[in-house]
């Protein structure tokens, strides 16, 4: 990490540590009584009491475990009929409408109906999830391959490109950018959906932690859970910009000045 | 030989592109074909490059038919087209994928060199100036060793400097292997520089108008006052050309000047 990138990591630190150390203060002095918003001390003591006994790696991996699952269904699905839609003319016409109009169902709507049908344990909580990534890889793959440079197309014609090859050397890498970002969205939505689905009833899991903090009166659990989700986000959201890097080094963006 | 027989084009909405093109080039003759907007010039290099279908009459090479992209046949676009995520070194290897590893880097490698990027082999094609992208473009045009080299307007959207360059530079290039060239241009000095004959179009629907052989000694300086006055006649040509608007009416017959 150059000197660029850690004081760049400092300056997005300054805040968050002001506003907590501050409430730490606060706190410590008396002015508030941190019942309700407990101070940061209070949070990390928590996390530390919950990684000490264990309960932490357990709600953490089952938690990730449901969202790994999750996003690979839906990007696997989102992903095949995205392709199949962007590339074949008569599998739009046969499948758009239909997703387009599935979409606009809020998916936590089929929160009942996926319960009736594959019971409360993991399935539901995996579909839904999967539900969740499909839409924005799916629109995005889509759109990604309809929107390819047709003279970049043609120049594959002219050199004359089989089917798989155009895939191969045109329409992937004109669609990767797009498609590393929908993936990037869809984690994230991913991780929306895994506190939906285990709201729903679960008996571990960082969601389930935020309504155990709920129903015992313990904002400090529910501010650890919290913690741990965004800390998750943030890591495995990096892993993916960070994998797809070197993938997309070509382009040329627009890179903001100091 | 390319042989370019009664060839039309008819587009869906109706309008015929071209009526009854006839024109055959010689094994290492350079073609250049003037004209302006909508005279059909684009399509009449698409149809040979076996981009586009004709609706009537044909294309052959050698006597073989056109009817899709040849190997034998390379083509430079107007715009460079290279693949933004390869480097220029995989743009130009592009269309030889089919040899060896090896092989294609030392091709490209030879083609990078040929048109002076030798030291932009690992550059990405955004950090390229637009001349130095058509040269580039060029690389990956050569690089197959192909007998029949179609540009299509490949200069236009160059400065005059880097134009003039350029167009010295396609002899020298052409002067390797010295395929057959067919040149689509709005430019009729660049036309006069390049051709060994020149194809004057005129437009609605795109037939050809006129053939000329101007007997300019090589290498062609724009300065001389034979060159001048070539220049002259085919824009005088041209204008006949511009002024031949309602379709239906009389054809023009091609005749040597």
């Amino acid at each position: 990490m150059g000197w660029g990138s850690a004081s760049n990591t400092a300056l997005g630190l300054l805040v968050p540590l002001v506003l907590a150390l501050g409430w730490e203060l606060a706190v410590a002095q008396g002015w508030g009584n941190g019942r309700l918003l407990p101070p940061p001390s209070r949070i990390l003591a928590t996390l530390w009491t919950l990684a000490k006994s264990g309960e932490l790696t357990t709600h953490v991996l089952a938690t990730l475990g449901r969202v790994a699952l999750g996003f690979l269904f839906g990007v696997l699905a989102g992903t095949i009929l995205g392709a199949l839609t962007g590339y074949l003319t008569w599998a739009r016409r046969l499948l758009d409408p239909m997703l387009q109009a599935l979409r606009s169902i809020p998916s936590i709507a089929w929160v009942p109906l996926f319960i009736l049908w594959f019971g409360i344990f993991e399935t539901s909580k995996v579909i839904l999830i999967a539900v969740g990534v499909f839409f924005p890889i799916y629109l995005a793959l889509s759109g990604a391959i309809l929107g390819v440079d047709r003279k970049l197309v043609e120049v594959g014609r002219i050199f004359r490109l089989s089917g798989v090859e155009l895939v191969w050397r045109v329409l992937l890498p004109a669609t990767l950018p797009s498609y590393v970002l929908a993936l990037r969205a869809g984690l994230g939505l991913g991780w929306m959906f895994v506190v939906a689905a285990e709201f729903m009833g679960a008996s571990e899991g960082l969601g389930f932690l935020l309504t155990d903090g709920q129903m015992t009166g313990q904002p400090q659990t529910i501010l650890a859970s919290i913690v741990a989700f965004a800390v998750l986000g943030k890591l495995t959201d990096g892993l993916l910009a960070s994998l797809s890097r070197p993938l997309l080094r070509w382009q040329d963006s627009f890179k903001p000045g100091a | 030989m390319l042989r370019i027989d009664n060839l039309s084009k008819r587009y869906p909405n109706g309008t015929l592109a071209l009526d009854g093109i006839d024109l055959e080039v010689a094994p290492g003759e350079i073609v250049g074909v003037v004209g302006g907007s909508g005279c059909g010039k684009s399509t009449l290099l698409r149809l040979i490059a076996g981009l586009e279908d004709p609706s009537a009459g044909g294309v052959s090479l050698n006597g073989t038919p056109v009817t899709a992209p040849r190997e034998e046949i390379g083509f430079v676009f107007q715009e460079p087209r290279l693949m933004p995520w390869l480097s220029i070194r995989a743009n130009a290897a592009f269309g030889i994928r089919h040899l060896p590893k090896a092989e294609q880097q030392a091709r490209a490698q030879e083609a990078l060199a040929r048109v002076g990027l030798a030291d932009f082999a690992n550059a990405w094609p955004r950090e390229l100036s637009g001349g130095m992208a058509q040269r580039a473009a060029l690389a990956r045009a050569l690089v197959g060793r192909p007998s029949v080299l179609l540009l299509d307007e490949p200069f236009s959207a160059l400065d005059a400097l880097t134009r003039y360059d350029l167009q010295e530079h396609l002899l020298e290039l052409w002067s390797y292997d010295r395929p057959t060239m067919v040149l689509v241009t709005h430019d009729i000095e660049e036309a006069l520089m390049l051709s060994d004959r020149v194809v004057v179009m005129q437009p609605r629907p795109g037939r050809v108008l006129t053939v000329a052989t101007p007997p300019l000694p090589r290498p062609r300086e724009r300065t001389d006052p034979l060159f001048e006055d070539w220049k002259h006649r085919l824009l005088a040509e041209l204008s006949r050309a511009f002024r031949h608007r309602p379709q239906g009416e009389e054809a023009f017959p091609a005749a040597a000047i």
